[in-house]
């Protein structure tokens, strides 16, 4: 039997830009097991998000080398909405805007997607109801188009609705606290707590900045520099680097 | 149009008598409309090369059944020649519009009081050899309520005005769905005339067939008309569809709003859009907006979006316009493969998202979900192909 984790190996990514193939992520390694949650912290520019995307499988980045692995399935190489099925969410940093669409159909076509059935209709409404409630938005948006003419923090609000349904195995946030006034921050983090709560889901927290971490208890925190992981600790690292903030290691990079 | 032409007025003067400069002058004489070589603006889009049939008067042209469901509620009659009120509304724009409006038998549906239900209408085609013309007049009676749904299949050669009178306080839908089959050819002339404080909504939607060609056009016959013209398009390999609309503002404190979404997919895929909007020196307090937006699913199509607005009073409450033109937004289909669903079924969500807005205008909820139906296989005819 294969062992529980998602494991990124030696991971490195090359985006193209009008001067060639830019590399971005020059060795990532990271092993997050269930139950866990590890913060990626870094500078902008750092590479957060592009391992990101790398990971869940956006077009725009290249993996030139290296592994991810989610539960013994390799997904390098996979397109996006195979590596969704086999366990993994991304909470981006900008949700995108599908007019015409609505959330209650989206959530359906996603899960039906994910689970190989559509959920059974009696109960649907009532559960994506109940998601909308927990995460403070009203009823009404199950109707609207996803993430059209919602603000900031309704976007980042509707993402944890998601992840709520879709319930992956493994979640990977990028700066979802970004942007958010600090109810919605509440509202958001309870809502990963939530999931984390479940005691078998894996959760990769990416964020600038230390406050999210008041309300997401970090297992594991990762210092994110130059597109790779510069130092590794416990929840302490989080408080240090709010005093000292990242300067050292971006020197150091230079 | 059998009114008089007000002018499009360059010099600030109201008694200029030069029609919009968009628009040829209406006459129901074939003489007044010459075969067109293709260099005029009015016809620079079609590809006339495929179509010289519909300019020859001589053709002998039968009409197509057109028949009406059983029951409808709706009047159902003929005009002849000169009986109004065929003729009262519409004058034809082009040669072909006045082949059509010469034919010696007009079909007549009158609303009168609320429809129930939206009456279908099935024009069917029976030929691609044989040509045919037909002059439909629509008459909703003044506080009348009610939506028509005029269904086009079959295969054809066909030239179709539709007349329509909307009278005052009157509410009509008026759907006009073409869906030929491969190799039809349908020009036509829709002319409405939105009477005092009406409601018109009319929706275009143009698959099927080689080569679709509308011209509608609208005006008021008094103040405070609202109307919306809303299209649907979807041109696949080889397909010319052509929408071109005039809004007329000849009247106070009228409201138009037209939006037209199209999709491409194919080599030579091509749609033509060309949209005005006059507002007369007269037309004080209206307001209009007009929209095109098109979805290139491949490559090989081409996309002509001409929006126009010709304003003669600054005393509105508001004109705009706008026209785009784009691909699959790569970010969107991401986002939901993010989420599980594959890319076959978010190109499909994307598409049916892009049209929804639209359809949902139709009010007709079993008339949406099969023309969305039509959308997704229309979707899905490049794959199969």
């Amino acid at each position: 039997m294969t062992e529980r984790k998602l494991e990124i190996r030696d991971l490195h990514v090359s985006v193209e830009t009008e001067t060639g193939s830019k590399p971005i992520l020059k060795g990532v390694n990271l092993i997050i097991n269930p139950g866990e949650v590890h913060a990626i912290m870094g500078p902008n520019g750092s590479g957060k998000s592009t391992l990101a995307y790398s990971i869940a499988g956006h077009p725009k980045y290249t993996i030139t080398s290296g592994s991810v692995m989610l539960d013994g399935v390799e997904l390098v190489g996979l397109t996006a909405d195979a590596r969704a099925k086999a366990g993994l969410f991304l909470a981006m940093q900008y949700p995108v805007e599908v007019p015409g669409v609505s959330v209650s159909n989206f959530l359906r076509t996603a899960k039906t997607a994910l689970d190989g059935q559509a959920p059974p209709v009696r109960s649907w409404a009532a559960k994506v109801n109940d998601s909308l409630a927990k995460m403070q938005l009203d009823g009404e948006f199950a109707a609207r188009s996803v993430n059209e003419g919602f603000s900031g923090g309704e976007k980042k609000r509707n993402e944890i609705v998601q992840l709520d349904i879709l319930d992956p195995k493994y979640a990977v946030l990028d700066e979802t606290d970004s942007g958010l006034d600090i109810d919605a921050l509440r509202v958001v983090s309870e809502g990963v707590n939530r999931y984390t709560a479940q005691g078998d889901r894996g959760v990769l927290l990416i964020t600038h900045y230390t406050r999210i971490l008041r309300y997401i208890k970090p297992d594991f925190v990762h210092v994110f520099v130059d597109g790779h992981v510069v130092e590794e600790g416990d929840a302490r690292l989080a408080e240090s680097l709010e005093e000292t903030g990242y300067e050292r290691w971006v020197k150091a990079a230079e | 149009m059998s009114k008089s032409v007000a002018p499009v007025d360059q010099t600030g003067s109201e008694s200029a008598t030069v029609v919009s400069h968009l628009h040829p002058v209406g006459s129901f004489v074939l003489a007044d409309h010459p075969a067109p070589s293709g260099k005029e603006e009015f016809w620079r889009f079609t590809p006339l090369a495929k179509v010289q049939d519909f300019f020859d008067d001589t053709l002998e042209r039968s009409s197509l059944d057109v028949h009406v469901e059983p029951g409808s509620g709706v009047g159902f009659g003929h005009l002849g020649l000169g009986q109004s009120p065929r003729g009262t509304v519409l004058t034809p724009v082009d040669r072909t519009s006045a082949i059509a409006a010469a034919v010696p038998q007009a079909t007549h549906l009158v609303v009168e009081g609320t429809l129930e239900r939206p009456v279908r209408v099935n024009i069917q085609g029976e030929s691609l050899t044989h040509p045919t013309a037909d002059h439909v007049v629509i008459e909703a009676l003044p506080q009348s309520c009610g939506t028509i749904l005029l269904n086009h299949t079959g295969a054809a050669r066909h030239i179709g005005n539709v007349e329509i009178i909307v009278g005052e306080g009157a509410n009509l839908t008026v759907v006009t769905l073409q869906d030929w089959a491969p190799g039809s050819v349908h020009f036509g002339q829709h002319e409405a005339l939105v009477g005092k404080d009406a409601v018109y909504r009319h929706i275009d939607v143009s698959l099927g067939g080689s080569l679709i060609r509308l011209q509608n056009n609208l005006s008021y016959a008094s103040i405070g008309g609202d109307a919306e013209l809303y299209g649907v398009y979807f041109a696949q390999s080889g397909q010319h569809i052509e929408h071109r609309l005039f809004i007329d503002h000849d009247h106070p404190k009228g409201v138009s709003h037209v939006d037209y979404r199209g999709a491409l997919q194919g080599e030579g895929a091509e749609s033509v859009w060309v949209g005005d909007v006059l507002i007369r020196p007269t037309a004080i307090g209206i307001e209009t907006y007009e929209a095109n937006k098109n979805l290139v699913l491949t490559d090989g199509c081409r996309v002509h979006a001409v929006p126009n607005l010709e304003i003669e009073t600054g005393e509105i409450v508001g004109a705009g316009h706008s026209a785009s033109t784009g691909r699959f937004d790569d970010e969107q289909l991401f986002y939901l493969e993010s989420r599980g669903i594959d890319e076959t079924e978010a190109r499909r969500l994307v598409v049916r998202g892009f049209f929804a807005t639209i359809l949902a205008r139709i009010g007709i909820e079993d008339v949406e979900e099969t023309l969305m139906r039509r959308l997704d296989a229309e979707l899905a005819f490049d794959k199969e192909n």
